[in-house]
């Protein structure tokens, strides 16, 4: 059984169509990452799974259960984790206390959960007191991943985590995306930067005007020149 | 037949012939015209004819503060309808208005009188300049407050214009040697009042002779020809202007500035041009009110009467629309007035709850208003009449 | 940037006459200027620096009960994105429901020094939750649809006028039009706290205690889960959900503290003055003032604002017609609005 599965999923925003059947799973512990050109609905498919929209047609299951539509709140209870592209941080609240919102449906003490947080992220260790609003762009992206991962979610999902980052800090979020997965957390990530994004996923998917249209392991949609050329801008 | 029937159908019978004017729309010009005329004379005769005097008479004054109503309505629905300005503060251009139309209208106090009333000037000019000086004291305080304020975003605005109606009110509350306030300025000219006395000088002998019989009781007949006079010209005044062209980029203001802006429209003056039209019919409703109630104080520019009324008005007719904003002042006014009947109906039930209940009626009466808003607000947001789809008659 | 002109000099210099004006030190400034020229025209209408001294303090107290209401009105502000033109009249109701309370309790004696009796002390707990649970509820039947349907700004304006306008017209019905006092005919100890300025020891509770709920609330949505929760919704009222947090819970809460708060500062207010239906419309101007001079949602700069705007309501009373108090408020308020319409805790310089 998969640990995430998505089938024939139709949605969109208010009468805007903009999923036209998307299929998709996820295993235990893999990463997958989807690619593709704008507008594909790819942040689309993401929101989708997390509840912040509804299905028109189709269903989201995770660990075995049906979730399609729930609201945010339940889906985090059951091991599944969203950071968005935009606006992931809460910006007056300090680093420390943006992790502890990630963890507040829970009712005990959090400091193991931080520090090892603070582990993965030696840099917010530094600044656990400062404004996640003062961060730079890298910095912000950790805390955001941070406050995800406080709940030890199974499935961490990941909107264009190298997005708007220098060459040198998407290196590090990469490498940080393979330290977690190392850990056993399954990870499912859009991303723009597919190259990266398919060297580092076990297995890719592509998107297109709202549907798939291909599928297979990364090594293998990065080699074949067809995807190349037709999605992925050479 | 009392004598006086004659004329006061003839009063009565225009704002029905107003009212059939604009109804009827799309038939010839005379025809239809002709037709207005005979059906609302009719109409007013049977009327005055079946009805007894009592009721007649109490239909005649609602249409007349409904009348006075709309033209606040018609006033706000430019701001906020067309242009969508948050005016909370409407009752500072209503009061305003009354103000100055009444200090322009009163002479200034003499003798003994001088003791108990002060006015800051008063010049015994005829109603009509009362009127239009109403319309443009207003205007200016628009042109005045607006500048700083109308730049301020949606709820800042509307806590601004909150703010000018305190301040306006302050100050016809505390400035007595202003307009005697908080004692009331009492005594303002009634508009033609000699017809229903002894006749007018300055009107020919046969309109004197026809208008006779009225008493001064019958008075409200005659001002509500003249309310319903100014009524349908400051309606139709609106449709006209919201066709225009300037009414165009009014309606592309409220719908998306940005886009507004980026045409090349100084959308700053625009929303200053509509701020200071509403305030004017604002101040021109000031005046007709003035003028009917006869004393004026600052306690009649409350923020209920002045403000919230007529945005519950406004609300209920459906904004964006002026046959809504007439239509919805009629209708809140007609459920105020019978919340007075509810009220003094279910006087016995009150009493039962508590003696000192029904002398507290009016406040109960506020209750039911306040729900009222919430009801619109929760179930009927759009109002009675939607936003109607308005066709410019010219191009640009 | 290459190959790019200098700005014509009209142009760079409205620019940087602008960025000037719209820094929090002008703003300061302009505060600045205002105590200057109301200690200007008080000197040349001979108040004397005692009176002045005095109505310094009593700002200070008014302050302080501005306080209560302003940090109502920011939370909610904060956490609902909304404008609640009801909170003064939820100050209001505050006050009327513990004149309710206490005309059922047997009235002791003064309590040690102060003007009032337990019974005051008693109403004061019992309020409290009672606002907040009106609030609430309040919420839940009215604004949360709207909410819910994302109706436009000013149909949330209209449904918390309507609010306003209905528990006000319910004070009318049960209490009447006419001022109540709390206490009558009591004595009202005063003390003299240094060069002739006098104030009653009640006014002084009224501050003490005004202060210590503004550090309950300081402690509030600093240390606890649920006060840091109102301030992420704040923040990022969607990242808050994808967070998993309770937002209806949270929601709960902020007006819980807001109805709380209004409702003690509405007592307060009528201990210090009197009690009359409209007490708290009347409030409304200033506490949005301050609100709006500290930058709306912002706790620390509620509390600024308050604190200014109290002051120079009460000493404008030096030279001008106490009742143009508010006046005085709204106009701090347009002034700050022009030069910086953030506010002083705004984002930017």
């Amino acid at each position: 059984m998969s640990l995430l599965t998505v089938e024939g999923v139709v949605s969109g925003y208010g009468e805007m169509q903009v999923l036209r059947g998307v299929d998709l799973r996820v295993e235990d512990g893999e990463i997958v990452s989807i690619v593709g050109p704008n507008g594909a609905g790819k942040s689309t498919v993401m929101k989708l799974i997390f509840g912040l929209i509804k299905p028109w047609e189709g269903r989201v299951t995770f660990a075995g259960e049906d979730i399609s539509g729930m609201a945010p709140e339940q889906i985090v209870r059951r091991g599944l984790c969203y950071v968005p592209q935009v606006d992931n941080v809460f910006p007056t609240l300090t680093v420390e206390e943006n992790l502890e919102m990630g963890a507040y449906i829970l009712d005990e003490p959090l400091k193991a959960r931080k520090e090892r947080i603070f582990e993965l992220f030696p840099r917010l260790a530094e600044r656990r007191n400062q404004r996640a609003g003062k961060m730079s762009g890298g910095e912000r992206q950790m805390v955001a991943m941070g406050r995800a991962l406080m709940l030890d979610p199974k499935l961490l999902m990941l909107d264009e985590p190298s997005a708007g980052l220098a060459p040198l800090l998407v290196d590090l979020i990469f490498e940080k995306v393979a330290e977690i997965n190392e850990t056993g957390v399954a990870v499912l990530m859009v991303e723009q930067n597919a190259k990266r994004s398919l060297e580092l996923a076990h297995r890719g998917y592509v998107l297109a005007t709202g549907k798939n249209q291909v599928e297979g392991p990364g090594a293998q949609l990065l080699g074949d020149p067809e995807v190349a050329r037709l999605y992925l801008g050479g | 037949m009392d004598p006086a029937v004659l004329p006061r159908s003839v009063l009565l019978a225009v704002p029905l012939y107003l009212l059939l004017v604009v109804v009827l729309r799309g038939r010839s010009a005379l025809v239809k015209h002709a037709l207005a005329a005979v059906v609302a004379l009719a109409l007013a005769a049977g009327l005055s004819l079946l009805l007894p005097a009592g009721t007649i008479s109490y239909v005649t004054t609602f249409l007349l503060m409904g009348s006075i109503y709309a033209v606040l309505t018609l006033g706000l629905n430019v701001q906020w309808g067309y242009t969508g300005l948050f005016n909370i503060g409407v009752a500072a251009f209503f009061a305003v208005g009354a103000f100055t139309s009444a200090l322009f209208t009163l002479k200034m106090p003499t003798g003994a009188a001088a003791a108990f009333t002060q006015q800051a000037f008063g010049f015994g000019a005829p109603f009509w300049v009362g009127l239009l000086a109403a319309g443009v004291v207003a205007g200016v305080l628009a042109l005045v407050v607006g500048w700083p304020t109308l730049r301020l975003r949606g709820d800042y605005l509307a806590i601004a214009t909150i703010g000018i109606a305190e301040l306006v009110r302050l100050v016809f509350q505390n400035e007595r040697w202003l307009a005697n306030g908080p004692q009331p300025l009492r005594g303002i000219p009634q508009p033609l009042s000699c017809l229903t006395g002894s006749g007018c000088d300055w009107l020919p002998g046969f309109v004197n002779a026809f208008f006779d019989p009225l008493a001064p009781r019958d008075y409200p007949y005659l001002y509500v020809a003249i309310v319903a006079l100014v009524l349908f010209l400051v309606y139709t005044g609106l449709e006209r202007a919201i066709r225009s062209p300037w009414g165009r980029v009014l309606r592309a203001v409220r719908e998306d500035e940005d886009a507004a802006a980026m045409v090349g429209k100084n959308v700053a003056a625009f929303r200053m041009q509509a701020f200071v039209v509403g305030a004017v019919i604002m101040g021109i409703g000031g005046s007709l009110y003035a003028h009917y109630v006869v004393a004026i104080d600052y306690g009649h520019f409350d923020p209920l009467y002045g403000t919230f009324l007529i945005w519950v008005m406004l609300m209920l007719g459906g904004s964006g629309n002026n046959r809504g904003a007439v239509l919805g002042a009629l209708l809140v006014w007609a459920i105020w007035t019978g919340t007075s009947f509810l009220v003094d109906a279910l006087r016995p039930t009150l009493e039962a709850i508590s003696p000192v209940l029904p002398q507290r009626g009016p406040y109960v009466r506020l209750l039911l208003i306040a729900l009222l808003m919430l009801f619109i607000v929760l179930y009927r947001p759009r109002g009675v009449l939607p936003e109607e789809k308005v066709v410019s008659l010219t191009r640009d | 940037m290459v190959g790019a002109r200098p700005l014509p000099r009209s142009r760079a210099l409205r620019r940087a006459v602008s960025s000037v004006l719209g820094s929090r030190w002008s703003l300061v400034g302009l505060l600045a200027l205002i105590a200057l020229v109301i200690v200007l025209a008080s000197s040349a209408q001979g108040v004397s620096g005692t009176r002045m001294l005095g109505l310094v303090v009593r700002g200070v107290l008014l302050g302080g009960v501005l306080a209560l209401g302003a940090l109502g009105v920011t939370l909610v502000h904060g956490v609902l994105k909304m404008a609640n033109f009801a909170h003064g009249d939820y100050m209001t109701l505050g006050a009327y429901l513990a004149l309710a309370i206490m005309s059922v309790l047997p009235p002791g004696r003064s309590v040690f020094g102060l003007g009032f009796g337990y019974e005051f002390l008693v109403a004061l707990v019992l309020v409290m939750p009672l606002v907040g649970l009106v609030a609430y509820g309040l919420d839940r039947v009215t604004f949360r649809r709207l909410r819910q349907r994302r109706s436009a700004p000013v149909m949330m304006a209209m449904a918390a006028l309507g609010v306003a306008f209905g528990i006000r017209s319910i004070v009318y019905m049960v209490f009447g039009a006419d001022f109540a006092f709390y206490y009558q005919g009591r004595p009202r100890p005063v003390v003299e706290l240094f060069s002739g300025v006098r104030v009653r020891t009640d006014q002084l509770f009224i501050l003490a205690f005004s202060l210590a709920l503004i550090v309950l609330v300081y402690l509030l949505l600093e240390r606890s889960k649920v006060g840091k929760a109102m301030r992420a919704m704040a923040d990022n009222p969607d990242l808050a959900r994808i967070s998993g947090i309770p937002t209806e819970r949270v929601v709960f809460w902020t007006w819980m503290v807001g109805g709380a708060l209004a409702g003690a500062g509405g007592m307060l207010y009528g201990l210090d003055v009197q009690l009359r239906p409209e007490m708290g419309w009347w409030l409304l101007l200033p506490l949005f003032a301050s609100v709006i001079l500290g930058t709306i949602g912002n706790v620390y700069g509620a509390l600024l604002g308050a604190f200014t705007i109290g002051i120079v309501w009460q000493v404008s009373t030096a030279f001008v017609n106490p009742a143009y108090g508010p006046a005085a408020a709204f106009v701090v308020m347009i002034l700050a609005l022009l030069v910086r319409p953030q506010g002083l805790m705004g984002g930017g310089r």
